[in-house]
Order: C-alpha cells, then structure tokens, then sequence
C-alpha cells in the first residue's frame, strides 16, 4: 500500500520536526537577546554594579525601554486577539522575601541568571567558575527545600496570577496608557539629570 | 553592517530591541522570554547523572520537569550570542576579576571566585523563591503588568541597591 507507507514517512520525518523546532526558536531568541545584551554592556560585572550604586543607568534605561516597548506591542496584540498573557502566580511570602534574597545576590555576584550566560560569552571567568556553580547550587538547595516552604512562607499572602488591569477591574488600556506615560517620564528625567 | 561590529549600542536601542523581541517570542512562541528555571532543571539534571531517577521525584522538578527545554536553549543561545556580539567588536576577553571590583578589592581571583559563588548561590536561590529572575519578572513580567513580577522587581533592585552600597561604600 504506497499511500500508507508514504503517510508513515511523512510522520516519521514529521514528528521529530515538530519536537525540535521550538527548540531552534528558543536558541534563536536567545542568540539575539544575548547578543543585545553584550552590546548594551549588560554582561558586565561593573555595569550591573554600577547600576546597583545608582553611578550607571544603563541597565535601567535598558529595562525601562524593553518593557515600555514590551509592553504596547503586547497588549495590542492581545487587544486584537493574536496573543495571551502568562502572568506569574505570586504571594507577599514569595515576591518580598525571594525578591529581596536575590537582590542581595544580586549585588555579591554582579550579574543576574540571564547577564550571567551573556558574561560567560563574554569570557568573564569568574560568571563561569563561581557565580554559575554557586547559581546551580542555589537552585537545588532551593528544590531540596521547596515541599516544607510551600507549605509555610511561600503561600503567605497569595494574591494568584493577578495583573494591574485586572486586579482593578478596568480596561487594560487605563492602566497601559498612564504605565507607558510613566516609564517615558521616568526615562526623560534620567536623560534630563544627566544620569 | 558598521553597527554590528560596534562596541555599545545605545541603552535605548538595546531596550528596544529587547521590547520587539519579546513581542517575537509571545507571538511565535507563546513564551515570554526568562531564564532562571533553566539553571534549576540543569542543577537537577547534574544531580540526577549522580542520583539517578530518584532526584526525577523531588516536588520541585516534578513541577518543573528535567529535560531541555525552549528555555533552556534560549540561555544556551545568549552565551552564543553574546560571544558573537563580543567577538565581532573585539570586546571578549577572558578575566577572572572585574574592574570595578579589583580596584576596591584588590586582584585575587580566589576571593572573586568564592564571593561569586555565594553571591550566585543567593540568586539561585532567591530566584526559585520568587519564581523569576531579572528577565522572567523585571522584564517580560512587568511588560505583562503581572503585580507577582512589579513586587518582584522592586525588591531585586531594593536589595541590590541596599547591598552593593554596603559592599562597595561601607566594606570597600
């Protein structure tokens, strides 16, 4: 039966397709965002720092614009129906304490999960000897914990996947709108202070 | 093509750049662009090659799963790519002690490397705690407005900035 034994090649030769073409999206998405990332100085042990001692703004005005423009194209592309959104799940318990111990590490290591990857592209050996094995370390110490702190400070104040336009029931638009403004004003006074 | 072989670009062009690629990954994707979970299910994978499938039935990697994933290609692209940006400007070299760092600290890579380790075994862990990192919630969180990612973000950077102040101006 040829039309058969054609249908099953082309499952065979489909099926594998399927299975590794988001994985070439991610290596792809990521090649261009860790390629931006160099040539903005974020992988950059003194530039995140710098940050930190409020002396460099780079990695704000970076932040800033990516969520400004981020954040208009996606909620346009949600208004018109081509995308959902994947809001995290947070709580007090999870959000402040886990937020505020990565900040700390934060300033100790000098880079973040994301710069950490672009700074051992760029040859900084102390991302890769140290601040990589310490973040794998964390992480597992963090699984080996993970069933007696969901029980107790990571469901402290649990608020769900809330977002600002739902949380107050407006239009999404109220809140892109006047967020934008923000960010644009906030941006604008960092240019104007010479900062 | 003058541009690619640049040093920096503009933090705004950069931001920019970063803001339509996230529109890319939502659309094509339907991910939003993060990293942090990526070093978990790698810390996971290491510890199973010791362990064996036991470490599979931890809750944790139950919930996150242990295999190669868009994420975890995703990171693996940003060392290509910022290898690629680096190499074409002339900027990649190999340095164990950053410059800000040795001119407070001095430029022995033994203390940087094992500073770097707690420093990083504080991300790992303060990111699995809060769920994300600089680029799960301080980027393609609070693009979303998600209210989990606005507290994560403002607590990162109050906790940096709280102590790289006291690293750098107090100890240094």
């Amino acid at each position: 039966m040829p039309t058969s034994k054609s249908m099953d090649e082309r499952m065979q030769t489909s099926v594998p397709r399927k299975a590794i073409a988001p994985l070439l999206w991610g290596l792809a998405f990521g090649i261009v965002f860790g390629f931006m990332l160099q040539k903005g100085g974020a992988t950059k042990h003194d530039v995140i720092v710098g940050q930190l001692l409020l002396t460099d703004f780079t990695v704000l005005k970076i932040m800033l614009s990516a969520v400004l423009v981020g954040m208009i194209g996606i909620y346009a592309m949600k208004t018109l129906g081509w995308v959902e959104l994947y809001p995290k799940s947070g709580s007090a318990g999870m959000n402040v304490v886990g937020g505020l111990i990565f900040g700390v590490g934060f300033a100790v290591l000098g880079y973040c999960p994301g710069t950490i990857a672009g700074a051992i592209g760029n040859g900084a050996l102390d991302a890769l000897v140290g601040g990589l094995a310490g973040i794998l370390i964390g992480s597992g110490l963090f699984a080996a914990l993970y069933p007696r702190l969901n029980r107790g400070i990571l469901m402290k104040g649990y608020f769900g996947d809330l977002t600002f336009p739902r949380l107050l029931k407006v239009n999404d638009w109220v809140i892109v709108i006047p967020a934008a403004m923000l960010i644009f004003v906030v941006l604008y006074g960092l240019e104007r202070a010479g900062l | 093509m003058e541009f690619l072989t640049q040093v920096r670009w503009s933090p705004y062009a950069v931001g920019i750049g970063i803001g339509i690629l996230s529109w890319f990954s939502f659309l094509i994707s339907r991910k939003p662009l993060a990293c942090s979970t990526s070093f978990a299910k790698t810390s996971g994978m290491i510890e199973k090659l010791f362990l064996g499938q036991v470490v599979d039935l931890r809750p944790y990697y139950q919930k996150i799963g242990l295999a190669v994933d868009w994420q975890w290609m995703l990171v693996l692209g940003v060392i290509i790519g910022s290898l690629m940006s680096a190499l074409l400007s002339g900027d990649f070299r190999w340095q164990w002690v950053p410059p800000l760092w040795e001119a407070t600290f001095g430029g022995n890579p033994l203390l940087r490397v094992l500073v770097a380790l707690v420093g990083g075994g504080l991300i790992g862990f303060g990111a699995r705690w809060a769920d994300g990192c600089t680029s799960g919630h301080g980027i393609s969180g609070t693009l979303q407005l998600a209210v989990s990612s606005w507290i994560s973000a403002i607590s990162f950077f109050l906790g940096g900035i709280l102590t790289a102040h006291i690293i750098f101006a107090f100890i240094g």
